[in-house]
């Protein structure tokens, strides 16, 4: 019996390395197969980490904010202004409003980059930090508001601040080396974002610290008659998002090409949103819903988005509300209604048919 | 910050931005109770708020432009407004009244998100007012300047205010929704058609809001993708002043709107919008600390 049952477990072990293995190969080729989508490609990833680390908080812990774009936008002003920081002045390169432009050698432009993004993950984490005490003390839909705000407040200061650039926003130097090399750069970069992110927080989950935030979600005040230390758990599990969305945000600083202070920086309305709602769509607190939901999501969103010019927030406002009304439960949680015994779940022909005879029920 | 000794060297500019706050408080007073109504009887925290303010405003537009006289684009606001809530509640809203206040808020933002671009859509995307041609008043030697219209706001905020608190307290329907508050289950043994009574407490929020939204095109600007900082400001006086609060939520509205002028004058303007966000957040983490030390949590 012990022999069937470790045989099995080999093979899922087996099925699901393959599986991981298969993943890996279609994601490596895909940018050389299709090289005009690669930085559709790259916000797959992008997309994938967004939604995997709100679920940290969202689906794990059970607060749900609003506000993550906050490190997000943080990560990406910092990678910029240390991007272009490190060779020339900031202020005056962004007072010529894209009039200057900086073309750094390779050599500068990894290394910018990689300062860049550390840099960014340690002030997003920093700011998950010091906000992370003060409003993870507020519960239910007072943080849910209060992150909203902090998200919003964040894209108004820096569209007022100039050494940023203010409203007129900021440009990351440009990528040297020939066309079509940047794409795919940041694609394998995003990628490894992804990879790594989910890696990690599938290492979290399945620890004491991934028991600890279930606790919270479940019964905040019980876990914390149990001894566990909620506001430290909190805080961390804020400050592990905040570390991810901070390059994550660097990365698509870059991508893009451009950051504008209200509309991808601090973009509250899509990628704040996208985020709750990609995580929500694919099942919130499991590993795998909020990767589903982000490329069912995303690829929907390039397959539809462009037919939709000038509606595309009615579409998404639309979007949202028969997602949150009709469909709560997200893809996985669905599908987990449907096939229990595929998640590893036991059901007794008993509770199932409802109407089994109780003796028989007994006997097992 | 220069501008903060401008106000110590000439206190008349005080004056003007408190005299300004308080205009501009009495509007915020009328969404912020509109939004305390449909939180305290629902249990819903409408973020959709500051778009029907700002539909209100545009409703207004629309029957000026008719033709009809200015002044008669408030209650044509509040008419149309409670049209459109009553059929968002049975559109939407019907199916998150008993679910969680998450879900309320999401699919809320949904709506909002919705209507700020179908208003784009709709009637463009520039910042438009209506001038109802009333002059200004200047007191204190042409150093105070009030502008008549925002005077007649405050007026007309307070005759509704005045209104709806009769209409609580004396109609039928008025008494059904605090029924229903208090306890609906209750309610709905006792003969209360909640369902009758939900639509319209969200119809009648709608329509408080469009008023202040046609208050708000006269005495002020509107644009279509202004509405969150409306809801924003709703939900900072609400939580200052609680749940079934009008004196609480008059004297929070009032003291919004006095902040907002002294730290728009002295950050400057483009600060304006950021300072109610962050006040928003330090009312909200200030308030859970001082609870925090008796071992609660804002409910």
């Amino acid at each position: 019996m012990s022999e069937a049952t470790q045989t099995t477990g080999a093979a899922v072990k087996t099925r699901k390395s393959m599986g991981y293995l298969a993943i890996l190969i279609v994601s490596v080729i895909a940018p050389l197969l299709f090289p005009a989508y690669q930085t559709q490609m790259a916000f797959l990833w992008i997309m994938v980490v967004l939604a995997l680390t709100w679920d940290i908080l969202g689906g794990q812990m059970g607060y749900n904010s609003f506000g993550n774009i906050l490190f997000f936008g943080v990560g990406m002003y910092v990678t910029a202004v240390l991007q272009v920081g490190l060779f020339t002045d900031v202020t005056a390169y962004n007072a010529a409003k894209g009039g200057e432009v900086l073309d750094p050698t390779l050599g500068e432009y990894l290394l910018g980059l990689g300062v860049g993004l550390g840099i960014a993950a340690i002030a997003a984490t920093a700011c998950a930090a010091v906000f992370g005490f003060g409003m993870l003390g507020l519960r239910g839909h007072y943080f849910a508001i209060g992150t909203l705000g902090l998200g919003i407040a964040a894209g108004e200061i820096a569209a007022g601040w100039d050494y940023i650039g203010a409203g007129s926003g900021m440009v990351p130097p440009r990528f040297p080396g020939e066309t079509g090399a940047r794409e795919e750069f940041f694609y394998y970069l995003s990628f490894a974002l992804a990879i790594v992110t989910f890696f990690a927080l599938k290492r979290i989950y399945a620890g004491r610290f991934g028991l600890a935030i279930n606790a919270i979600r479940d019964d905040e005040d019980k876990a914390e008659a149990m001894g566990i230390h909620t506001t430290r758990y909190k805080a961390v599990g804020w400050c592990i998002a905040a570390f991810f969305l901070g390059i994550a945000g660097g990365i698509v600083g870059n991508i893009v090409g451009f950051i504008a202070p209200r509309d991808v920086a601090f973009a509250g309305v899509t990628y704040g949103v996208w985020m709750v709602l990609m995580a929500i769509l694919g099942g919130k607190g499991t590993l795998w819903g909020p990767v589903i939901g982000a490329a069912v999501f995303h690829i929907t969103q390039e397959l539809f988005w462009t037919y939709l010019l000038g509606w595309q927030r009615v579409a998404l406002g639309l979007l949202i509300v028969v997602i949150v009304v009709f469909f709560p439960q997200g893809i996985l949680g669905f599908l987990r209604e449907k096939f229990p015994e595929r998640f590893g779940y036991k059901v007794q022909p008993k509770e199932a048919g409802g109407s089994a005879d109780p003796a028989e029920g007994g006997a097992r | 910050m220069e501008n903060l000794l401008l106000i110590f060297e000439a206190p008349a500019l005080g004056v003007q931005l408190v005299v300004e706050g308080i205009l501009l408080g009495a509007i915020f007073a009328l969404a912020a109770y509109g939004m305390a109504l449909v939180w305290g009887v629902m249990n819903i925290i409408n973020i959709v708020q500051g778009e029907w303010v700002i539909l209100g405003g545009f409703v207004a537009l629309g029957v000026s432009q008719a033709g009809a006289p200015e002044l008669l684009g408030i209650p044509a606001a509040a008419v149309v407004l409670f049209a459109i809530g009553w059929l968002c509640y049975r559109l939407v809203i019907f199916r998150i009244v008993d679910r969680d206040l998450f879900t309320s808020i999401l699919a809320t933002f949904g709506l909002s998100i919705l209507l700020q671009q179908l208003m784009n859509e709709l009637f463009g995307s520039d910042v438009r007012t209506l001038d109802p041609g009333l002059g200004t008043w200047f007191m204190m030697g042409g150093m105070v300047s009030i502008s008549q219209v925002k005077v007649l706001g405050f007026v007309l905020a307070g005759v509704i205010a005045v209104a709806l608190t009769l209409f609580m307290r004396n109609s039928r329907m008025g008494q059904a929704i605090r029924a229903t508050a208090q306890d609906a289950r209750a309610a709905r043994i006792l003969g209360i058609d909640t369902d009758r009574v939900y639509a319209f407490t969200y119809g009648l929020n709608a329509a408080i809001c469009g008023a202040a939204g046609a208050l708000v095109v006269m005495a002020f600007t509107i644009h279509p993708y202004q509405g969150l900082i409306y809801t924003v400001r709703s939900f900072t006086i609400v939580v200052v002043a609680g749940l079934g609060n009008l004196p609480g939520v008059i004297a929070s509205a009032f003291g919004l709107g006095v902040a907002e002028q002294f730290a728009g004058f002295t950050l400057g303007a483009e600060y304006q919008n950021a300072f109610v966000f962050l006040l928003l957040v330090a009312i909200l983490i200030s308030r859970n600390m001082l609870l925090q030390r008796q071992r609660k949590y804002l409910k």
